[in-house]
């Protein structure tokens, strides 16, 4: 049974030019790029080129990207380095939808002497503006939003936010894990001072990541070490990770225009044959602004990882806002911030798609999808005959 | 990804018994859409007493919907006294065992059990209703209840007992009761396995006594607070005299029913020095700040 993959916000499929260009790293050109020898030098110029290609995704200087071990660890750059530069400011904003790698740390940074405040969203998942300017102050160390939201695809309207901070002399950093490679993003023209990649999700491998740092944001090395990235981040480089990542952003920007209008047609297309064919269902988030390529629907009165577990029958993944353990009882911190009620929290799922979907997977999926959601309706005590 | 097993993985894809009897005898539901899981149970007996049908309707995860499915398998030709001895151990063992996350699926298939006969015995006029003192307020979840899962369960922590009844995995703030209800059952058993708190240095210089008082908000107090919606920074020390100032609290929290002061100066007293006394910073808590609801 061939595997129909809709969950390419979790990760995404290694793309094939990209295991052919780093094949060789690990096998022969296996040199570290510090060492005198050619050997591992000819290795440092590929790491060059890879610099300059993300710096080309993210219209920046190739100074400016720094390469780190993945996503999380570029977000936890960005704050505690942050944090460290700027020791007189106490206090950090971010909102309440971001992923852990973010939320985690902020909470922690709490209780070490930091206020942290954590602005809300609307039933549509869009940021509260209003209660970011008033919170914006003097004291304020960094602000961290997302770009755009993993759960919803929801986008925040960053370029706006950035302009507001840098307006109040407060460091902004962006996690923009999900942004990138799917909406335009042009660094050199924004007040962005800080961004997080990570490759795995634009078809780069998993383990390597990316913080942009705009030339002159005060920020203190996390990572001690060595002298690698120029002395802002220790530790032996993920040669193939960072050739990889270099040859997926490359691709990106070949296939941009591909992501926005193939990948949104079969997204709008998936989208639209579900609610068609299952009644009581509705997507959460806002749908003029989101990600081309995610969708989050509820389907009320059924439990979401029964849904994923029929889905996975047909070799169908997807994934689910509810985690049915025990201790959950919130369903997921990004629905419940919505205030999206239990009856449809418990049975979202989200679909995230990628340029290597085809029609026929989308057909199937809506073909598939109408039987499974009956199935469990009947089996529901919650819906009448 | 969970590790079902294949009779898991089965029921959940075939399951027997779907629907509700007509006319029945007994009729057992619990859970709720809030809570993540519910289940209908119904049956009917047979001239002898025994039960010749049983029938469910389930929502909830896979195992859920697998257990409640085995369940009506089970009592299926039982007598009620039979049925009524059903442990959720039985239950799960049937299905050649469950995620320890997924336990409390095989404990709300026997509790609709029980609340089915007691539909029954009572002559169907009783639906089921919590009995006794209700400790985990978030799923209503009874002491008698969470010291059945216990016993029958062998059980000796709090996240094993949230595990098993879910109680304490809403907000935490029954934790510690749940926490006493172990030991007065399990008794020495238990005590092997608590840690022990640190131990109080003889003296502290002041930079030991400040770190000491900051790690002992983060890690004893502030997580019971946060649960409910509130929350606790810390202004200045001097000398023995820590002010802290209160934030965010929830009006219909349980915790108010306490004196924040009283119980905040007894963890800094328990873990950090006796002469410590607390004052709530009144500038601070005068300014209006948002509730984060």
């Amino acid at each position: 049974m061939p595997t129909i993959y809709f969950d390419n916000n979790a990760t995404t499929k290694v793309a094939d030019e990209v295991f052919e260009e780093i094949k060789p790293y690990f096998t022969e050109l296996y040199g570290n790029p510090s060492s005198m020898h050619n050997f591992g030098g000819q290795v440092g110029i590929k790491i060059r080129d890879a610099r300059e290609k993300v710096a080309k995704l993210l219209g920046c200087e190739p100074a400016e990207v720094i390469f780190t071990g993945c996503g999380t660890e570029s977000d936890n750059t960005a704050i505690m380095g942050t944090l460290y530069a700027r020791p007189e400011r106490r206090k950090i904003i971010t909102s309440r939808v971001e992923h852990p790698a973010v939320l985690a740390t902020c909470r922690q940074l709490e209780g070490r002497g930091y206020t942290l405040i954590e602005i809300g969203v609307d039933s549509q998942g869009r940021i509260d503006f209003e209660q970011l300017e008033k919170e914006i102050n003097d004291e304020t160390a960094i602000v961290t939003i997302m770009w755009a939201n993993n759960e919803t695809g929801v986008i925040f309207p960053i370029e706006r936010i950035a302009r507001l901070c840098r307006s109040k002399d407060v460091t902004f950093h962006t996690d923009a894990v999900q942004a990138v490679g799917k909406i335009p993003i042009n660094l050199s023209k924004s007040d962005i001072d800080l961004l997080s990649i990570s490759g795995h999700k634009l078809h780069a491998p998993k383990g390597i990541g990316v913080l942009y740092v705009r030339k002159g944001t005060r920020l203190t090395p996390f990572m001690q070490g060595g002298h690698q990235e120029g002395g802002r981040r220790a530790g032996t480089e993920n040669v193939p990770g960072i050739i990889g990542l270099g040859k997926a952003a490359e691709l990106a920007m070949n296939n941009f225009e591909e992501e926005n209008n193939k990948v949104k047609r079969l997204r709008d297309k998936l989208e639209n044959g579900i609610l068609k064919s299952c009644p009581d269902c509705r997507i959460n988030g806002d749908t003029k602004n989101r990600l081309p390529n995610t969708t989050n629907i509820s389907f009320e009165y059924i439990e979401g990882e029964a849904i994923l577990l029929m889905l996975d029958k047909f070799g169908i993944c997807a994934s689910s806002g509810s985690a049915c353990t025990s201790g959950a009882l919130e369903p997921s911190h990004v629905l419940r911030a919505m205030g999206v009620p239990f009856t449809a929290a418990h049975g979202s799922i989200r679909f995230s798609l990628s340029r290597y979907n085809t029609e026929e997977q989308v057909d199937l999926t809506i073909e598939k999808m109408p039987a499974i959601i009956n199935r469990l309706r009947e089996l529901s005590p919650f819906v009448a005959k | 990804m969970w590790e079902y097993t294949d009779k898991v993985r089965e029921h959940f894809f075939n399951p027997r018994n779907v629907g509700e009897v007509e006319n029945p005898d007994g009729v057992g539901e619990v859970g709720s859409l809030a809570c993540g899981d519910a289940l209908k149970l119904t049956f009917k007996l047979d001239k002898n007493g025994k039960i010749t049908d049983a029938k469910f309707k389930t929502f909830g995860c896979a195992s859920a919907i697998a257990t409640s499915s085995v369940l009506t398998e089970i009592i299926k030709g039982m007598t009620l006294e039979q049925a009524a001895k059903v442990t959720n151990k039985d239950i799960a063992d049937y299905l050649g065992g469950l995620p320890e996350q997924k336990m409390h699926c095989s404990v709300m298939g026997r509790e609709a059990l029980e609340a089915a006969i007691a539909n029954y015995k009572t002559g169907g006029s009783k639906k089921h209703q919590l009995q006794g003192k209700v400790v985990c307020n978030c799923f209503g979840v009874t002491e008698s209840e969470i010291e059945r899962v216990i016993q029958e369960n062998d059980l000796t922590s709090v996240d094993e007992v949230t595990n098993y009844c879910k109680a304490g995995g809403g907000c935490g703030g029954c934790k510690g009761e749940i926490e006493k209800i172990i030991e007065r059952i399990q008794g020495d058993k238990v005590k092997e396995k608590f840690k022990t708190p640190p131990v109080k240095q003889k003296k502290l210089t002041n930079i030991q006594k400040i770190q000491l008082i900051q790690e002992t908000i983060n890690e004893q107090i502030r997580p019971a607070l946060r649960a409910h919606g509130g929350n606790i920074e810390l202004i200045d020390i001097e000398g023995n005299k820590v002010i802290v100032a209160f934030r965010g609290m929830c009006a219909q929290c349980k915790l108010t029913e306490f004196t924040m002061k009283d119980v905040v100066e007894a963890k800094l007293r328990e873990f950090v020095s006796n002469e410590l006394y607390v004052e709530e910073d009144v500038d601070s808590a005068a300014q209006p700040h948002e509730h984060k609801g």
